[in-house]
């Protein structure tokens, strides 16, 4: 346990277990809505931040938060306005976003590409004191909102013409999952890199469900799944000199493909548990019914 | 019992360039039964989804409780039952966990107490599902599921309910369920309006019909009698929904 004797390594592991916590929290939403990618597509965007603070010597990741949530929020828009060219839409504001970076940056006297490479695929170890700040800030306003509104979130992302007619405040409660996913993207930068952002937003997930029936249990095991790849990763990257995202993105896919060979006999003690329970409701096997036989002879 | 819960006037809709409703007049009263009956493309769903202010009206006016609906912000009052969609969430979550979504109405800021959960118990038995209330929605069958959807409207209490086929593709057992669930909301003074593709078992519970034909009324008053084929008993009249019927154009990568 040496490398808890280092600073960096101390900032390193508080901003991946924030990162484990935030982004399976803020996933499970856009899973539930059939949105898996905007986490992807947010990342994108955010590069056009992270060149522009360059450029203008402010904080990337403050500058990447804010240049993200602005596009998460006219994402939330082309869904609600865009009918039949609202792809395409999307598709020039991620591409532009990553164009947009890519540019900013080389106009910047003190960017590089080589400075990029470390938003786009983490850079555990240079992990500042004020990025800490901010992670911490952006992660507080991340577990408030998901787990805080958690009931109206569930059901917008459920079945929205439902929660419409409740009267949820439905559009501001996209605009806040949108705003939402948007920061933990940013949070999740330095760890993980905007491009694999997206998969500890989704993946946990999807392993979590392979073992639980409800919403709540979805929540708790992606997130456990989310710290413990989170925690795993940076400490294997200490030790092996790899890279921390990518060693926690191999990490969660690892873990979805255990849990879902560990599901499938799971899955099988349930139906026989639910066939036990109700017989009657739902007969595991055809049945010729008690009233056709009570009823006579059928003639063939 | 001449008090209007929900009263429509001239009330015009397109989808598109496309007239869906051309001048609907309809009034429920309180403790009344209201049956929408019409073919498909009829707008008898438009004309209930502008009601409840999920399509944008072009003229008219559209009433909830004496409120204009633009106005009405009294949703625990109102219990909508959905037409029953294949899709479920992307996550798995129990019955409970849907019926609750019906009750966040009553709260304040979505914070359960003690009788909200007792609420969404309540509702539960109603529709004979509370035995099943902690298993996945997933593993229910069609008409299962439709009766955790009307559990999920009675959470909250509702004086009006308004329901998008509740009948379709649902197994006769859980048919009468419903009907019967139907028939206690309506006794304890609940007003209704329900689309239905034809009357079935719930025609003895109907005080009056209307019929829509390309966006018009075309009957209002008591039920038509089913003639041939359609009189049968058992006969399951289940259409394919026509697009327009479906949710907005989602765009492909996000949703």
């Amino acid at each position: 346990m040496d490398f808890l004797n280092y600073d960096f390594m101390q900032r390193a592991l508080l901003a991946a277990v924030l990162v484990g916590i935030t982004a399976p929290a803020v996933g499970i939403y856009l899973v539930q809505r059939r949105q898996a990618l905007m986490g992807d597509g947010i990342g994108h965007v955010a590069m056009t931040g992270v060149g522009l603070g360059f450029l203008l010597s402010w904080s990337p990741v403050w500058m990447a938060t804010l240049v993200s949530v602005l596009g998460a929020v006219l994402m939330e828009l082309i869904r609600w306005y865009g009918r039949t060219r609202g792809d395409i839409a999307l598709a020039m504001l991620f591409y532009g976003g990553m164009a947009g970076g890519v540019m900013f940056i080389n106009l910047a006297p003190t960017g590089s590409n080589a400075n990029l490479t470390s938003y786009l695929f983490g850079s555990l170890s240079t992990v500042s004191e004020s990025d800490v700040t901010a992670i911490v800030l952006l992660a507080a306003f991340v577990v408030s909102v998901t787990l805080g509104l958690r009931r109206q979130l569930f059901a917008v992302s459920q079945d929205e013409e439902f929660a419409r007619v409740t009267g949820l405040p439905v559009r501001a409660l996209n605009l806040l999952t949108a705003i939402t996913a948007a920061v933990t993207v940013t949070v999740a930068m330095r760890v993980v890199g905007l491009l694999l952002v997206s998969a500890l937003m989704v993946v946990p997930v999807a392993a979590a469900q392979q073992l639980s029936r409800s919403f709540a249990a979805t929540f708790a095991i992606a997130v456990a799944i989310g710290v413990t790849v989170t925690i795993g990763g940076t400490v294997t990257s200490y030790y092996q000199d790899v890279p921390p995202g990518a060693t926690i993105v191999l990490l969660t896919i690892g873990a979805f493909i255990v849990l879902t060979a560990l599901a499938a006999p799971l899955a099988r003690r349930r139906a026989r548990a639910l066939a036990a329970a109700h017989p009657a409701g739902d007969p595991a096997e055809c049945a010729i019914p008690a009233s056709r036989e009570s009823g006579g002879k059928v003639g063939v | 019992m001449t008090e209007p819960v929900i009263s429509l006037r001239g009330v015009r809709a397109e989808l598109g360039s496309r007239p869906v409703l051309r001048g609907i007049d309809l009034t429920v009263n309180r403790g009344e039964v209201v049956a929408l009956l019409g073919a498909n493309g009829s707008g008898k769903s438009t004309a209930v989804r502008s009601v409840i202010g999920q399509v944008p009206v072009s003229a008219g006016e559209i009433e909830l409780f004496g409120t204009p609906r633009a106005r009405f912000r009294d949703w625990a009052r109102v219990g909508y039952v959905p037409q029953r969609t294949t899709a479920a969430g992307g996550v798995p979550a129990t019955v409970t966990e849907i019926v609750s979504s019906g009750r966040l109405s009553r709260t304040r800021f979505g914070v359960f107490r003690k009788a909200d959960h007792a609420a969404v118990r309540q509702a539960l038995e109603l529709v004979g599902m509370a035995d099943r209330a902690k298993d996945s929605v997933n593993a229910l069958s069609g008409g299962q599921h439709q009766r955790v959807l009307i559990a999920r409207a009675l959470a909250s209490g509702p004086e009006l309910l308004i329901m998008d086929e509740p009948m379709a593709g649902v197994d006769l057992a859980s048919q009468e369920v419903l009907a019967r669930t139907l028939r206690e909301q309506v006794a304890a003074g609940a007003t209704v309006l329900l689309v239905l593709h034809e009357l079935g078992p719930l025609e003895p519970l109907i005080d009056r019909a209307v019929v829509l034909r390309d966006g018009c009324v075309l009957h209002d008053g008591p039920p038509p009698k089913a003639v041939g084929q359609h009189a049968l008993p058992g006969h399951d009249h289940v259409h394919p929904h026509a697009a327009h019927d479906a949710e907005p154009i989602r765009t492909g990568l996000l949703s």
